[in-house]
């Protein structure tokens, strides 16, 4: 499934700051795109337009489109979109609604009529894959905070959308878990071809993982394209993305090789020198 | 000063969240507290404002048993900032969600006036001052929980996760804003996932895991113990595992690399020798 964005613009009711500024991205079936810019540059703002919370829930002044596979978000309700875009939101405890952990999951796919036997299906293999066992009867209240995004998660996989967005989905997890979260997006985009756009400030897990980077700023894209372009680029840095520690070390040791290298995971950088070594 | 005396902490019968747990911080310190999720790091800090009270042991906060003295009397010793700032946040503005706890300790108008429009500056919250908070993004709220807090300067500061959703320029200000509340009167108690940003602030780290304390040492000792990283969920910094995984190409390659300097130096010295 697709996405197109053309010329969408957006700002909440009240306010006359164009929050999303003239924003054109066209994001292919299958693709992982990495979603990155400073605090507040409107990154949650436009993970709403894709799943149609905005226009039809936060009141404001929308122009331009967005296109989900033909369908034009304008012309689609909400729950309609729902079943196609996932959305895993920034703050997990506001997603929460069931009294426990197993009927959070097994929420979503019942109401949209999903036969029991799948959802009982589904349910057991995120418990498993999202490592839920210890917490599989706890209320929502009784979680930690890592406990309730994993929650989160574990109950927008259920829906088995077509096109999945996680606004900062890491941003309570250890950093074993948030490592296993990512490797399992990216058995997901490789195997069933789900399109994954993913919001995130630890760049040193999205880089591996993410084609292509979108950099917002104050609601204009100011560079997108392949990760390992984008990361070069100065501007990039100076907004406030955090460049991988891996990527600036090749930056700071100024040889070409390297440079071009422009490795984004620790096993490339040890890679590329020890082929410097050997040049 | 904060003491934990043989802390136990169960939320259900039979189920202990904390065990056997005995620190002591004294003025002066900054300290991450680190774990894996569920670990027990919320449960933790919450004793230390008296939000919660030990099933067993003792919890004091500058020689009081927490028992014996209320959560009134612990805020205005101890500044607490949630892991979730919604659990925090209630003002119409946010203007007025700094200036509540201001005023509520009695500082004169002028002196009120003047920290809210410093702390919002220092937040980068000033443009949005007379808005509501709860239009404020994930990250912008995180900051003005933290402003709320700091601006009272209290002398124990508990910030749970302050990295939450922060880019790196607001980290950076953040690293030196903490260095900026060191003194010799007050401590500070960090819980984060964010090993670089512990490194890079703290001169001791706890790592807890599965109720228990695994470790209490200089960050760099632990986060140089590979056994216990894994027994908490944590990963080295991303240029320690590099370090590492050269050392066992090259085993004159220092292991003990955290910064970007340090790597940068010994990366160079690497490949100038060939
Ligand atoms: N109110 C509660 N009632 C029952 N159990 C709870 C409650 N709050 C937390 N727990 C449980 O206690 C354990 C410790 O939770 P705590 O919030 O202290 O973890 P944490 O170390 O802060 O984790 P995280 O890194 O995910 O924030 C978890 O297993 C959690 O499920
Ligand atoms: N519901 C809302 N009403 C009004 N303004 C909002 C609302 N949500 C976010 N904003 C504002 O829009 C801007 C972008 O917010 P957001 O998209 O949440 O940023 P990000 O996710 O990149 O941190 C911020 O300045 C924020 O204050
Ligand atoms: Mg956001
Ligand atoms: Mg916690």
């Amino acid at each position: 499934m697709s996405i197109e964005i053309d010329h969408l613009s957006f700002s909440y009711r009240g306010s006359k700051t164009k929050v999303l500024d003239d924003i054109t991205l066209s994001l292919p079936r299958g693709s992982f795109t990495g979603l990155v810019g400073p605090s507040g540059c409107g990154k949650t703002t436009l993970a709403r337009c894709l799943n149609g919370l905005i226009p039809h829930f936060y009141p404001g002044e929308m122009t331009g489109n967005v296109i989900i596979n033909e369908w034009n978000t304008i012309d689609y309700a909400a729950y309609e979109l729902a079943q196609k875009v996932g959305l895993v939101f920034q703050n997990p405890e506001n997603q929460l609604v069931a009294p426990n952990v197993e009927r959070e999951i097994a929420f979503g796919p019942e109401n949209l009529g999903v036969p029991r036997q799948e959802i009982r299906r589904r349910v057991e293999e995120l418990i498993r894959n999202i490592r839920l066992e210890e917490i599989r009867d706890k209320a929502p209240f009784e979680l930690s905070g890592g406990e309730q995004q994993r929650v989160a998660i574990a109950a927008t996989l259920a829906l088995q959308p077509e096109i999945l967005v996680l606004d900062e989905p890491t941003s309570n997890l250890d950093p074993l878990s948030a490592f296993e979260l990512l490797q399992l997006l990216h058995r997901l985009n490789r195997e069933k071809l789900l399109t994954i756009i993913l919001i995130e400030h630890r760049l040193e897990l999205v880089a591996p993982l993410a084609q292509e980077l979108v950099v917002l700023d104050e609601g204009r894209v100011i560079a997108k394209g392949p990760t390992r372009e984008v990361l070069m680029e100065e501007k990039v840095a100076e907004v406030g993305v955090a460049i991988p520690k891996v990527v600036q070390l090749a930056k700071k040791l100024n040889r070409p090789h390297l440079i071009q290298a422009c490795p984004l995971s620790v096993e490339s950088a040890v890679k590329a020198i020890l082929e410097e070594l050997k040049r | 000063m904060i003491l934990f005396d043989d802390v136990w902490f169960s939320y259900t019968p039979n189920h202990p969240v904390l065990r056997e747990i005995s620190i002591e911080i004294s003025p002066g310190e900054v300290v991450a507290l680190m774990g894996e999720n569920g670990a027990g790091k919320t449960t933790l800090v919450k004793h230390i404002n008296g939000l919660l009270k030990p099933s067993r042991g003792t919890v004091f906060i500058d020689g009081v048993d927490t028992r014996s003295t209320s959560t009134a009397a612990l805020a205005r010793k101890v500044g607490f900032v949630f892991q979730n700032a919604d659990h925090q946040l209630f003002a119409d503005t946010i203007e007025g969600e700094v200036a509540f706890a201001l005023r509520n300790l009695g500082f004169p108008s002028d002196e009120v006036q003047e920290r809210v429009s410093q702390y919002l500056e220092r937040f980068d919250l000033a443009r949005y001052k007379e808005q509501s908070p709860f239009l404020l993004s994930g990250g912008e709220r995180k900051r003005l929980a933290l402003a709320s807090v700091l601006c009272v300067e209290p002398t124990i500061l508990i910030l749970d996760e302050p990295t939450q959703a922060q880019d790196a320029k607001q980290k950076l200000k953040l690293a030196q804003l903490v260095d900026s509340f060191r003194r010799s009167d007050s401590i500070i108690l960090l819980v984060t996932h964010d090993v670089e940003f512990a490194v890079q602030v703290v001169d001791r780290l706890l790592l807890l895991s599965k109720g228990c304390l695994l470790a209490d040492g200089a960050p760099r000792q632990v986060l140089g113990n590979p056994d216990l990283l894994r027994r908490a969920r944590l990963l080295p910094p991303q240029l320690t595992q590099l370090a590492h995984k050269l050392a066992d190409k090259v085993p004159t390659f220092p292991r003990d690399i955290i910064a970007l300097e340090e790597a940068v130096t010994a990366t160079s010295k690497l490949l100038a020798k060939r």
